[in-house]
């Protein structure tokens, strides 16, 4: 005070703060992070929200690492995977999805442009890890492993690494180039690879080469057969094969002018796709369910269809005579199984190609005592994904799970870190979920509509007769629009609701990054800041005092 | 490759409604999200829990503090935001801040901006600030003074539609069918009387001064703006802030904002703003809603909901007036190409 | 400089000599001259650096005051009879916020029956909100006080009200001695408050006071005043020295000295109860007066003083307290507490009625033969009231009194 002032009637400014209001309250509100929808559903455990939130603000590098975290490739997996993610993104509900996958590849790509490397101590643990197979499963094993330090040999059967990323899907959907430089990303970490190495004797890598532990990823290339009657049969082929042949062949698979793929499942529609490109005049798909049963996603079937691939729903093949296929229609009953109808038409084709499924070749591990085949064909594993025999692991195809590239790059990591666990003679441990963030928690006044990106997509005649990459690049702008999209469910993007809407300024602001504190000593209890919380990271819990 | 357009970058994810925005320049950010926003009303007021008057007036003169850089006086008529604030011996004030009566703020604030004239001080400029019964009601003859002689003041109505300070009695701005201790929810025709009240910000915009508007705690970054732009402006400017009361409403402490959303939303407090007596600027409903949902969130208003049978006419009438504003104001864009 | 002028112009002229920064202005008759007056000299420029206001009401002009004053400007205004009971909210806040303002309240009765002339019931219902309350007994006194006044306020900070009687002063032609600039810059020093509206040391002023300090602010108050019952005789004799001549004060007396009758007014009536003093001590009689110059504070031991030895006192008031009396009477008492003395009340000029040498003489000498009842209506038509007293009991709704009496007189019907 600069002078006496009258008594009472005039005030200091801002001594109410002697006046700690924090008493009134009956319950309190918590800051919390709770589970994006988007990472609680990604096979690879990427932290999506986490990446985005770098990418929001042009910081393409910073979510590329963050990503990398997770998941090595990402540029082959913003173009393959089935992003689960998009289907829980909480802004479906609002308009569209955003579309991760998008920005995933967006990243995957600069970081292959810009040819950034990933963190990782070059230095050694002095442990070795053989991995067996260079699919995507032992690729990102073999990469987590590197990270932490260990010394790493990746065996593969085959000529070049991949696994099914090469020979299971065509390149229309993952160009070669991106796919080889991601592969070689990891090679340039120091990870030994051995192509055309089978690897017949598991605890000879054990005893003999002094492998510390063995994780086997080999991947499901057996095609899986049906009988069918034939008179004369014409020529059948698998499309894990015809697949396989695009690649490695010496030249690429006769089929004809006219050809049967028999399967529902997404390699039925690559193979359809594939023999549409490589000139049949008419690639029809035969199967015995409706499209609501399909294992395929929509979108490749609406894909192929946009391609000009016919697909016959509901048919069997009974018999086959040389070139005339006797399909039976079926129907669907309550239980949502196909049943015969007794009505028959017949289809006129030169080769059928059969994706029916492809199993494990496990019999190497046949002999491995401790190793236990369960009678589908694929592998046991404890929780740390260890066979019975010690030290050794198994992921991807080979134990019980979905089969998808991302599928098989999250086994990987966790088998990578259960490995590094095993190694230190502890156990890992994984750290303890988050509730999940549901839409309910969010306040969607705060976000504007903002319809997806689409991403600019191949114009049809190409996509018919070339193998050039069906879906574009997006471009900057719009990537980052696509980032913006992100309603950041449950973690907290520093928006300052909570800080602007307190009556009482009883939220401080702690500066960019460090997010905010309650002011206990004035915090009413109102509620206001948890219910104006665009993301739901606040909650209300009763004051126990 | 088809043509690849890229879309304009807009900050979608935040959308331009959070408070903050960390994608945005500092520049473009709100005055509340400011890490040294003044908090011209400080801690430790003794308002409710929820209390939209305290959220208003702390956005309305952090706003004005920043405009005129500090250089501001406020002068406060009698009602809750004058008792919450200074019961001696605290005050959370922290701006030069004058109390002299319920009904006299307006020539108070005159006066003020006569002797910061009369004195030189052209940088220091006046506030004056009222609830609905101090604005509309008692304070009434002294606002019309104080717009009829273009006084150098900026008068914020913090409209709670009743006299809460004094336990919820109806003023002249409280809507029809409201509950309150003076239009009590029996008789016929229970809470207010469909027909009375008066529009103050239409009796401004009639007294041809330089600037008139209204605004929500609903949202920030407009009520930020129409301050902003009100203290460039000489002469009287007034606006017009809805201040949900949960006290008095009978709504959520929780809810607020989210009711004054609605208001909004539904049509029922339109936002605008007028210059010299014309109107020249609305701001469209972003997601248009019907009057109900804004009613059901109020006790006061539960009476239209009652167990034995739902008041339809009277949400009727007042979803009529709702749809009156929509119309007479533009609050949704007319799709002309269907 | 002695110019030939009206009371009214008289008292612009010496607020402008005053320079005040903020005049606020409502007409009501009989003060509209002054605030037209000094609204011309702004206007003529020759009162420089003053916003001059015209506002909606009286309570607009004085809150607009409050807000002048508590930002830091000498500020004036003036009012009058409803317009002083119009702003009566505005009045005590003032006081209470202790803003140093300064009004003219030119005397004048308070309707209903509306009436335009003097008398003291609008000043004596503001008597004690708080405010310092001087009566002027001329023009000149007038003039001179408001420049005291606004030393006196500004000293204390504390709002003075200068009393001036309705058209009897503010309407009348005299000659008077308007001060110089020089005498007034030198008598009265720049405006500097105690608390201001200020940026740099931004304190709230009017905070809500519960019962815990409310005593202490009001015990306060008082003390104000007591304070001022010291510095209005100091006022006083400072201006006697820079201007040369006695104005203000807190009482004047007149032939006090051995009076056995002593006659307590205010205001402009004092003339004439001096004439008719004069009158009768040429006729021997034991008589003279006391002017009350401040009602607010109330100078309870100077009154004392001057009456203590007198035989009886009669006041001369023109105020009523219906139900009780003399407003000014009972104040006098008050003054004579523990003194046994007969304190006759006398109700005069009401409304504006002419106030008469020989019914004062009449008065005053019924009153040295102690004929006087303890409260009388000076000149009151006794038939008319009881009149209309007789009606009333025979009608249960007989009507507005003022309208039966008006009728009564025109028909002029007796009882």
């Amino acid at each position: 005070m600069s002078k006496q002032l009258p008594f009472a009637i005039t005030l200091d400014p801002g001594t109410s703060l002697a006046n700690h209001t924090g008493s009134w309250r009956t319950l309190k509100p918590v800051y919390l992070d709770r589970l994006p929808p988007c990472n609680n559903a990604c096979p690879a455990g990427e932290n999506i929200q986490g990446w985005l939130y770098h990418a929001e603000e042009g910081d393409y590098k910073k979510a590329w690492h963050l990503l990398m975290d997770d998941n090595p490739m990402p540029a082959v997996m913003g173009r393959v995977c089935y992003h689960p993610c998009e289907g829980a993104c909480n802004r479906a509900a609002m308009d569209e999805p955003v579309a991760i996958h998008s920005v995933e590849r967006f990243l995957g790509d600069q970081a292959l442009k810009n040819g950034w490397m990933p963190y990782f101590d070059k230095g050694s643990t002095g442990k070795r890890v053989l991995v067996v197979g260079a699919g995507p499963s032992g690729l990102s094993a073999a990469y987590h492993l590197r990270r932490l330090g260990h010394d790493v040999t990746i065996r593969e059967a085959g000529p070049m690494a991949g696994g099914m990323m090469r020979f299971g899907i065509p390149k229309y959907r993952l160009p070669r180039d991106v796919l080889d430089k991601e592969i070689q990303r990891i090679v340039d970490m120091g990870v030994e690879m051995q192509l055309n190495c089978k690897v017949d004797n598991i605890p000879a890598a054990f005893e003999s080469e002094g492998f510390n532990a063995v994780f086997i990823a080999v991947g499901a290339h057996l095609a899986k057969r049906i009988d069918i009657p034939a008179h004369a049969a014409g020529k059948i082929l698998d499309a894990a094969s015809v697949l396989r042949d695009m690649e490695a062949g010496a030249e690429p698979p006769k089929l004809g002018r006219r050809v049967i793929i028999y399967g529902g499942g997404n390699t039925a529609m690559d193979a359809a796709r594939t023999a549409k490109r490589l000139g049949v005049d008419e690639a029809m798909i035969v199967y015995r369910r409706s499209r609501n049963e399909m294992p395929a996603h929509d979108f490749e079937a609406t894909e192929a269809e946009e391609e000009g691939v016919l697909i016959h729903w509901l048919r069997t093949i009974k018999q086959i005579d040389e070139t005339t296929f006797t399909v039976e229609k079926m129907e669907i009953d309550a239980g949502g199984r196909p049943q015969p109808t007794g009505e028959f038409e017949t289809l006129e084709a030169d080769t059928l190609i059969l994706a029916l499924g492809q199993d494990v070749d496990t019999s190497f591990l046949e002999k491995v005592p401790g190793v236990v085949i369960a009678k589908d064909g694929v592998v046991d594993v404890d929780a740390r994904m260890m066979t019975g025999y010690p030290g050794l692991f198994a992921g991807g195809d080979m134990v019980p799970s979905e089969r998808t590239v991302t599928v098989a790059v999250g086994h990987g990591k966790k088998a990578a870190r259960n490995i590094d666990g095993w190694l230190k003679g502890e156990a890992y441990e994984k750290s303890e979920k988050h509730q999940l963030a549901a839409f309910e928690n969010l306040n969607t006044w705060y976000y504007d509509d903002a319809p997806a990106s689409v991403q600019p997509g191949l114009d049809i005649i190409r996509r018919q007769t070339s193998f050039d990459e069906v879906i574009g690049d997006l471009v900057e702008d719009n990537a980052l629009f696509e980032a913006r999209r992100c309603l950041s469910c449950g973690n907290c993007f520093e928006c300052d609701n909570c800080y602007g809407v307190c009556p009482d300024n009883a939220v401080k602001k702690l500066g960019p990054g460090k997010r905010f504190e309650f002011i206990y000593d004035f915090c009413k209890g109102c509620g206001l800041c948890a219910t104006e919380c665009p993301c739901g990271a606040i909650e209300m819990v009763a004051e126990t005092t | 490759m088809t043509d690849q357009t890229s879309q304009p970058v807009k900050f979608y994810q935040t959308g331009t409604h959070t408070v903050g925005n960390r994608l945005l320049d500092d520049a473009k950010r709100t005055v509340q999200s400011s890490m040294d926003r003044s908090n011209a009303i400080t801690s430790g007021h003794r308002a409710c829990q929820g209390c939209g008057e305290a959220l208003g007036a702390r956005y309305a003169l952090d706003a004005a503090m920043r405009a005129t850089e500090g250089q501001l006086v406020a002068v406060n008529a009698t009602g809750c935001l004058e008792v919450f604030t200074t019961p001696y011996p605290e005050t959370s004030w922290q701006l030069p801040w004058l109390h002299s009566l319920f009904g006299n703020a307006p020539a108070v604030a005159t006066g003020v901006a006569a002797a910061l004239r009369v004195k030189g001080r052209k940088d220091v400029k006046v506030v004056a600030q009222g609830g609905d019964g101090g604005t509309t009601d008692i304070g009434f003859g002294c606002l019309s003074g104080m717009f009829e002689r273009n006084d150098d003041v900026l008068y914020i109505c913090y409209d709670n539609e009743a006299y809460m300070n004094t336990g919820v009695q109806r003023s002249s701005a409280t809507p029809p069918a409201a509950r309150t201790a003076t239009t009590q929810a029996i008789g016929d025709a229970p809470g207010n009387v469909f027909g009375t009240g008066k529009n103050l910000p239409l009796i401004a915009m009639a007294h041809n001064i330089p600037y008139v508007a209204t605004a929500s705690v609903a949202d920030l970054h407009d009520l930020e703006a129409k301050v902003t732009k009100a203290m460039a402006i000489s002469g009287s400017r007034y606006i017009h802030i809805m201040v949900p009361c949960p006290l008095g409403w009978g709504s959520a402490s929780d809810a607020t904002i989210s009711v004054a959303r609605l208001a909004v939303e539904s049509g029922l407090f339109p936002l605008f703003e007028a210059e010299n007596g014309t109107l020249t600027k609305v701001n469209k409903i972003r997601r248009l809603v019907q009057v109900e949902g804004y009613l059901k969130m109020q006790k006061r208003f539960a009476h239209l909901f009652a167990k034995d049978g739902k008041d339809q006419d009277s949400i009727d009438a007042i979803q009529a007036m709702a749809n009156h504003n929509i119309e007479r104001f533009g609050l949704i864009d007319v799709d002309t190409t269907s | 400089m002695l110019i030939q002028m009206e009371g009214s112009e008289a008292v612009a002229e010496a607020v402008a000599l005053c320079r005040p920064e903020v005049v606020c202005a409502y007409p009501i008759t009989p003060q509209t001259h002054i605030v037209e007056g000094v609204g011309a000299l702004v206007k003529d420029g020759r009162l420089e650096n003053c916003e001059f206001i015209n506002v909606e009401s009286e309570f607009a002009a004085l809150s607009v005051a409050i807000g002048a004053s508590a930002a830091g400007a000498r500020t004036y205004t003036a009012t009058a009879s409803q317009g002083l009971l119009f702003m009566a909210e505005a009045v005590y806040n003032a006081a209470g916020l202790g803003l140093p303002i300064v009004m003219t309240i030119g005397n004048r009765a308070i309707g209903a029956p509306i009436n335009i002339w003097n008398d003291h019931s609008d000043s004596m219902s503001m008597r004690d909100a708080g405010w310092i309350q001087l009566y002027a007994e001329t023009n000149q006194e007038a003039l001179d006080l408001h420049i005291q006044a606004f030393r006196l306020a500004e000293e204390l900070s504390c709002p003075v009200m200068v009393c001036m009687d309705g058209f009897i002063l503010t309407h009348a032609y005299e000659r008077l001695d308007i001060p110089s600039q020089q005498d007034v810059d030198a008598f009265l020093p720049a405006f500097e408050p105690v608390q201001v509206l200020d940026p740099d040391d931004p304190y709230s002023i009017g905070a809500m006071v519960g019962p815990e300090a409310f005593t202490e602010v009001r015990y306060l108050a008082n003390d104000t005043q007591l304070q001022a019952l010291k510095l209005i005789p100091e006022i006083g004799s400072v201006f006697k020295e820079v201007f040369g001549r006695e104005s203000g004060g807190l009482i004047h007396e007149y032939m006090t000295g051995n009076a056995e009758t002593i006659v307590v007014a205010l205001g402009s009536v004092n003339g004439t109860i001096k004439e008719v003093i004069d009158t009768m001590r040429e006729d021997g009689a034991a008589i003279g007066s006391v002017s009350i110059c401040s009602f607010r504070p109330f100078p309870l031991d100077e009154l004392q003083d001057a009456l203590k030895d007198a035989k009886r006192v009669v006041v001369i008031e023109k105020s009523l307290a219906p139900g009780l009396g003399g407003v000014v009477a009972s104040n006098v008492r008050m003054a004579l507490r523990g003194i046994n003395l007969p304190v006759y009340t006398v109700i005069a000029g009401l409304g504006g009625r002419t106030i008469t040498m020989t019914s004062l003489q009449e008065v005053f000498e019924a009153a040295g033969e102690d004929r006087l009842p303890d409260l009388q209506f000076l000149d009151l038509d006794h038939n008319a009231v009881e009149h209309e007293i007789v009606r009333a009991r025979r009608t249960r709704r007989s009507g507005p009194i003022a309208e039966n009496i008006l009728r009564q007189k025109a028909d002029g019907r007796n009882p």
